[in-house]
């Protein structure tokens, strides 16, 4: 398929850099992911579909109402993405699975911001506006941002959106895993309310294990991966399917958070910018040769 | 070739003038419109698509092609090849309006354009826009530094203040003119790199890890082009005499600095195995097939020849290939290799974009008018009997 080759040339195309990188000098990548944040663990063969979570998640961040209601199945008919006016969209997806009646099983997926580890969008941001916190939200400082967008360009799961139609001062929006509530170690809006359980809130290293379990217990059923737990690098929000995650618009990626590869030849490059004072004093070195050679013909121009 | 650069005093008003004045007063409403509407309101960018023909051209492209600069300064100043001082000014012009209209294009093209100092007081080095904008930002002062010599030799007469101002601005002119060097390497390379950070949208035919440097031998080549494309224009539409005794030489020098580009181009194509991608023929590797075909080899060729040198028509036609080649390798880069996961339909910039890019371009090329015309930037000397 075309991704895989397209994310097998990334990656080597990433190490060969970073073995340059590394056998130069000593500006070895570290991540900089804290050690065990909060994070939800979304089961989607316990989704059913309700929209319950879309409709907390409106009002925990006072939303706009949306076009048509929350109990309305037929937004089911197109696929949605997250934008600023809704932070959390599910999705339904015909695998090819079959009941016993022969009828096709939907799969639904809700999709947020994945609240990567080492998020691409924390390292692209030109101020400083998005940070990792250490309870895991990927958080966003309006007072910083200018709206380059270059978040959006970065991030992998193509998340954050943009308010195009305000003139002056447009935000960038994406969930905020209820920055306010986690760190206060409450429950995130969607998970509280969802009342099939499909989301559990916990801190990453359990939801691993929850998942890890939950795949041990019922190997027949679900599908022997847990996505998000090694993508770029690990994300907070992490899925566990009976269904093959390629078939329910899951992008396959590979385990490098891409951070790593801008930082290493940013800072191998410009670490206590040595590489402009050497050019300089180089260029420096060959103007002075030359200027001396031809006395008198230097006159600036 | 001695040379003495000189204001052209020219009558302003040509019907090529009043063109440019038609796509800037578009632009500017646009522009207008921008402002009370948004973003959205005149453009097709979106959530999978934030960057598009604003960020580009206006910035990317706009950088590379105003690396003529750097270039003529490197090679007159710093290489001590004192027959190149005469594209030095033009050189120097392009640069110093490409730079600020890259500038205009990127308070357009941010949601939050007041808020455009922020950079200065927040900083994160992890970002390679971070290093990008601050090397813009100090190099854009550099080349205001540089221009004004050109200023002060016009109008020193009247103020005697300007002359002293002049003479000790001469002593220390040669820190600028290194730094301007070392400013415009680091971030014509640093250009390259914003893309990496999304390896999972950009197609490997561009996806590599010596972006960077790619992307700065690119500037490289197209600096000299870009000088030869400029003098062409401005002299046969001025009707001055071509200026091909410092133009050949140069010329001459393109066919390594090209040569370079074009062997570390398809090589890392080689080496990374991506040349499978050639026989897909959709959209995205015909434009890279015509990226370096048209942009690089063929211009290589022909810049081999002697005869192609010689030829003030061919030279100009080979210059306009190379600089044809890198807005097209830029273009690519940003937004035809451009490609999220969810995206269901391409971007394609609108008319609102194209308006404002167009009269963005419409009031750089006034501006360069205006300032050859009043002020002494140009040494080619009138063509005698005129046509």
């Amino acid at each position: 398929m075309d991704l895989s080759r397209r994310n097998f040339f990334s990656i080597i195309a990433g190490s060969g850099t970073l073995l340059a990188g590394n056998s130069k000098n000593a500006h070895a990548w570290e991540s900089k992911a804290p050690e065990n944040p909060y994070g939800c663990l979304v089961d989607l063969t316990r989704c059913v579909g309700c929209r319950k979570c879309e409709e907390a998640c409106n009002q925990a961040n006072h939303l706009p109402p949306p076009d048509k209601p929350f109990d309305d199945k037929t937004v089911f008919d197109v696929k949605r993405r997250p934008d600023d006016s809704k932070y959390t969209v599910v999705n339904k997806f015909h695998s090819g699975k079959k009941n016993d009646q022969d009828e096709l099983i939907p799969t639904f997926v809700k999709i947020q911001c994945m609240h990567c580890q080492d998020p691409s969008c924390v390292s692209a941001c030109i101020v400083g506006a998005l940070t990792k916190k250490e309870n895991g939200a990927v958080h966003y400082d309006v007072s910083k941002c200018i709206g380059c967008r270059y978040c959006m360009v970065a991030c992998p799961f193509e998340i954050p959106a943009y308010e195009y139609n305000n003139p002056i001062t447009p935000q960038v929006k994406k969930c905020t895993f209820c920055f306010e509530k986690i760190s206060e170690s409450k429950v995130p809006a969607c998970a509280s309310v969802c009342p099939m359980e499909a989301i559990t809130f916990g801190t990453r290293k359990q939801l691993i294990k929850t998942a890890q379990k939950r795949i041990h217990d019922d190997p027949g059923k679900y599908v022997h991966k847990i996505y998000g737990e090694k993508e770029l690098g690990g994300t907070s929000w992490m899925y566990i399917s009976d269904v093959p995650f390629e078939k329910i618009g899951f992008q396959k990626l590979p385990d490098s958070p891409p951070p790593k590869l801008t930082e290493t030849i940013q800072h191998s490059l410009f670490s206590f910018l040595w590489s402009p004072i050497l050019l300089y004093s180089i260029l420096g070195g060959i103007m002075w040769l030359k200027n001396k050679d031809t006395k008198g013909g230097t006159d600036e121009s | 070739m001695s040379h003495k650069p000189y204001p052209l005093n020219k009558p302003f008003f040509t019907p090529g003038v009043y063109v440019m004045l038609i796509f800037m007063a578009a632009g500017g409403i646009t522009i207008l419109a921008r402002f009370i509407g948004g973003i959205g309101y005149v453009s097709n960018l979106n959530h999978l698509y934030p960057w598009g023909l604003w960020i580009g051209i206006d910035v990317a492209s706009g950088v590379a092609l105003a690396a003529g600069g750097f270039t003529t300064a490197a090679l007159a100043h710093i290489l001590g090849r004192h027959q190149f001082e005469s594209v030095i000014r033009p050189a120097l012009l392009t640069a110093a309006l490409g730079y600020t209209f890259v500038v205009l294009g990127l308070l357009v093209d941010i949601g939050r354009t007041w808020a455009i100092w922020k950079p200065m007081f927040y900083w994160n080095p992890n970002s390679v826009l971070f290093e990008v904008a601050m090397c813009v930002m100090i190099y854009l002062n550099v080349l205001y530094i540089e221009f004004i010599p050109i200023i002060t030799e016009r109008f020193k007469d009247k103020f005697s203040i300007l002359d002293v101002l002049e003479k000790n601005l001469d002593k220390i002119m040669w820190i600028f003119v290194i730094a301007g060097v070392v400013l415009s390497c680091m971030h014509q390379s640093s250009l390259g790199s914003l893309m990496l950070i999304a390896p999972t949208k950009v197609h490997p035919l561009w996806y590599t890890p010596i972006l960077p440097l790619l992307f700065l031998l690119s500037a490289i080549a197209v600096g000299y082009p870009m000088v030869i494309f400029e003098t062409t224009v401005i002299t046969s539409s001025m009707n001055l005499d071509s200026e091909m005794d410092t133009l050949k030489p140069l010329s001459k020098i393109s066919i390594y600095l090209l040569g370079l580009y074009m062997i570390i181009k398809i090589g890392d194509m080689l080496v990374r195995g991506t040349y499978v991608y050639l026989f897909d023929f959709n959209a995205q590797t015909n434009a890279f097939l015509c990226e370096i075909l048209l942009g690089v080899v063929i211009p290589w060729v022909m810049l081999c020849f002697e005869k192609v040198r010689g030829s003030r028509k061919a030279l100009f036609f080979v210059s306009c290939l190379v600089i044809f080649g890198v807005l097209i390798n830029r273009i690519n880069v940003f937004i035809v290799g451009y490609k999220p996961f969810n995206s269901t339909i391409s971007y394609f910039p609108s008319i609102g974009e194209i308006l404002v890019t167009s009269g963005l371009i419409a009031t750089l090329m006034f501006i360069y008018r205006i300032a050859v015309t009043w002020l002494p930037v140009l040494s080619a000397k009138e063509k005698e009997g005129g046509v």
